[in-house]
């Protein structure tokens, strides 16, 4: 019997599934929002907790002022390349802040200040940038992976990672940091599905900040948001407001707290903005409009919660002047930490390949010691 | 409780199944991860009843993303796990090239040591079981490229228990080429009382001869060895040197013989532009030099993409092809 033989079988004839096979789960529950959670300027913002939010404002502010701090320090060739976050400010300062301490953070090459703000000192954090090493620190002991410049091959890390402390039966949250450009990559959809199929508690936090490089969303993906892209992998997909820092608090810990208690996965899509270019080596007046960046100053992370907290009488003249004596003390120490030369060892260059150095890295240390022996005489 | 000890046949696979499940009862640490490597026990059955013994999540059916599988298992080592990662085949582990190249191999050196990342790869790798395109490759010279990295592959069988051992217990990740087609070569091995973890990095003579070396590894061991056997008849005392690390490199061993003997042909199935050969060519002359009586020869794969099946067996280096190369050792000026 040939399928045209078949009983019904006409010209639209499509062979549909034995009654038994069904769809494992109702994606419904799993489609984000149409529009990004905000909570600055809604009635939600009654339920803030003037605390945290007095201390989110705090670090927004540091946050501000590390951006400018390290872009001046590539101006003065103390750092090979920066790439700023400013406007981003509320996303990075989130991501850090919902951790607990035993929880990892795998951040991307944009995201040292997210590093910063989980406690990392901020001249380590700018090893790489400052090209005296890859990771100027180490990443067991404060639970951040190092920055990752190959765009979402961080996130199968963060999974990899999330689930070995489930095998081990330990109450560990991993946050995994991409762009939208990073949302197009191989690894950024491997991870997605082996962190549903494994269950494994770990949030994706993409910061769509509108560009990669030049390249703008529409051209990156035809997809109705980033946050859609969840559905797929059978796991809850988040839009929210990237430059309200209450809302990216909210959202992300409902999404620890869930991955915590066992509950999986969860992709989040921040909307931001970059605000500069993409690096201090890029000309972003090629690829974008003046109206279009003003437009988003309009909307700035750092106004947006302090119009909020002195509206309601959360934070007052001084607590703003607190707030910017405390950045400006950690600029100035960055300046003076990133003002000495490093004292580098050449001979370093071998001693981290391997656990014991091949016969052929020996002889290649040798050379590299006779020519150094040679240079001091 | 002799008999019960004593050698007997053995294949490659049971060895390398064996060596595996001792590494996972040895340590706990120890996970084994790929496509099929549960309920079906992997397509060449090398992790046959692990998953039934240590469970799902020491024996772990993964989807299927290679990138994905060593992704995921650089994560796990860095919380501390030993990662045993199956790569289905040669050509279908590149797409994990990029974890591989980006970070499995730069990872201890990106963090100047903090995080070493103990992960094995097993990589059945080689032609001349018939298979259809990208089941054959070679890719030894990608690995051997890339700073980092071990790269190990065992010809016998009791090789093949101790360095994937070895393997396992080092802190630095390895790429082990499984020779796929040597999996069903047996030897008299003794599993209760099996050879001590072999040292990564030394190459082994298999067979001592007086008039030249054959440098090989992996699938060409046993071509080799009965090409040494063929050339007696006609006055040749080959010696065979097992390179059996190609990362590190045995400079020592391969040196040693190469001075006894004056002359060497390197034989792989590997391409021979831009393959290994070159590099243990140009080794061997910077070591020996003055006592070489012929240039390093190489008797090397075609410098092709993997042929179909039924064409391999003129790519392949075989008995012929290494005489005629031993031949050519007669150096005329
Ligand atoms: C695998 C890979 N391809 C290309 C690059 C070069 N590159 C660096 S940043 C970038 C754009 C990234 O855009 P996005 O993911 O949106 O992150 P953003 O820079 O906006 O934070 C590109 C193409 C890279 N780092 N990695």
């Amino acid at each position: 019997m040939t399928v045209q033989e078949l009983p019904g079988a006409g010209a639209d004839y499509r062979p549909t599934p034995p009654p038994a096979w069904r769809p494992r789960i109702d994606a419904a529950p799993l489609l984000p929002d149409t529009e990004p959670h905000r909570v600055l300027g809604t009635p939600a913002a009654d339920r803030l907790d003037p605390a945290l939010m007095r201390r989110l404002y705090a670090e927004l502010v540091r946050g501000r002022r590390y951006n400018a701090q390290a872009t001046a320090l590539t101006r003065q060739g103390r750092l090979a390349v920066y790439p700023s976050t400013v406007g981003q400010e509320a996303c990075e300062i989130a991501a850090a802040l919902v951790l607990e301490e035993q929880d990892w953070l795998f951040p991307s090459y944009r995201d040292t200040l997210a590093a910063v703000a989980r406690g990392l000192d901020p001249m380590q954090a700018l090893t790489l940038l400052r090209g005296d090493w890859h990771t100027g620190y180490d990443p067991r002991e404060c639970r951040i992976a190092p920055l990752s410049t190959p765009l979402a091959t961080q996130l199968p890390h963060a999974v990899g990672l999330a689930h070995a402390a489930r095998l081990k039966g330990d109450d560990v949250v991993a946050l995994a940091m991409v762009g939208d450009g990073g949302t197009s990559e191989g690894d950024f959809h491997e991870a997605l599905n082996f962190a549903a199929v494994w269950q494994a508690p770990v949030v994706f936090l993409v910061q769509n900040n509108g560009f990669a490089i030049s390249v703008p969303l529409a051209k990156q993906t035809a997809a109705p948001s980033l946050a859609h892209k969840a559905v797929g992998y059978g796991i809850p997909g988040r839009l929210v407001d990237g430059n309200d820092v209450a809302a990216m608090h909210e959202v992300l810990s409902e999404a620890v707290r869930k991955a915590r208690a066992g509950g999986g996965p969860t992709l989040i899509e921040a909307v931001t903005y970059r605000m500069e270019a993409h690096t201090n080596a890029d000309d972003a007046t090629r690829y974008r409009t003046d109206a279009e960046v003003e437009a988003w100053r309009a909307h700035d992370p750092i106004m947006l919660l302090e119009r909020e907290l002195t509206e309601r009488g959360f934070l007052d003249d001084e607590g703003i002047q607190a707030a910017k004596d405390a950045a400006e003390s950690m600029a100035s120490d960055l300046r003076d930490a990133m003002n000495a030369d490093p004292v580098l060892d050449p001979m370093d260059l071998f001693t981290h390949v391997y656990a014991e150095q091949t016969g052929q890295l020996r002889e290649q240390a040798a050379l590299l010691r006779a020519e150094l022996e040679a240079e001091e005489q | 409780m002799a008999t019960a000890t004593a050698a007997k046949p053995a294949t490659m696979a049971q060895a390398l199944n064996r060596a595996l499940r001792d590494a996972m009862a040895d340590d706990p640490s120890v996970h084994l991860m790929g496509e099929d490597v549960g309920a079906l026990g992997g397509v060449f059955r090398i992790t046959d009843g692990l998953t039934k013994e240590f469970g799902e999540d020491r024996c772990t059916d993964t989807p299927l993303a290679e990138a994905g599988i060593l992704g995921t298992a650089v994560g796990m080592a860095m919380y501390g796990l030993r990662p045993v990662v199956e790569m289905q085949f040669d050509a279908f582990a590149y797409p994990a090239f990029e974890q591989l190249f980006s970070h499995v191999a730069k990872m201890r050196n990106r963090t100047r040591g903090a995080m070493p990342l103990p992960i094995t790869i097993r990589v059945p790798y080689g032609g001349g079981i018939g298979g259809v395109e990208h089941h054959s490759d070679s890719s030894e010279a990608y690995y051997m490229a890339t700073p980092g990295l071990h790269v190990v592959t065992p010809a016998t069988v009791e090789d093949a228990y101790g360095l994937l051992r070895a393997s396992i217990a080092s802190d630095d990740p390895v790429i082990f080429l499984e020779p796929k087609r040597l999996y069903w070569s047996k030897a008299d091995w003794n599993p209760a009382a099996p050879a001590p973890v072999a040292p990564i990095g030394r190459a082994a003579v298999r067979r001592t001869g007086a008039s030249a070396t054959l440098i090989t590894y992996g699938p060409s061991l046993p071509v080799c060895l009965e090409a040494a056997e063929a050339a007696r008849e006609e006055g040749w005392d080959l010696e065979v040197v097992d390179l059996r690390s190609l990362v590190p490199f045995d400079d020592d061993t391969v040196a040693a013989s190469v001075r006894r003997t004056g002359r060497a042909v390197v034989v792989h199935e590997s391409t021979g532009f831009g393959g290994p050969g070159g590099e243990i060519a140009a080794r061997i002359t910077e070591r020996c030099f003055h006592h070489l009586e012929a240039p390093v020869l190489r008797v090397a794969g075609f410098d092709i993409p993997y042929p179909p099946p039924m064409l391999e067996k003129h790519h392949l280096p075989g008995v012929d092809r290494i005489l005629d190369a031993v031949a050519r050792l007669q150096w005329e000026n």
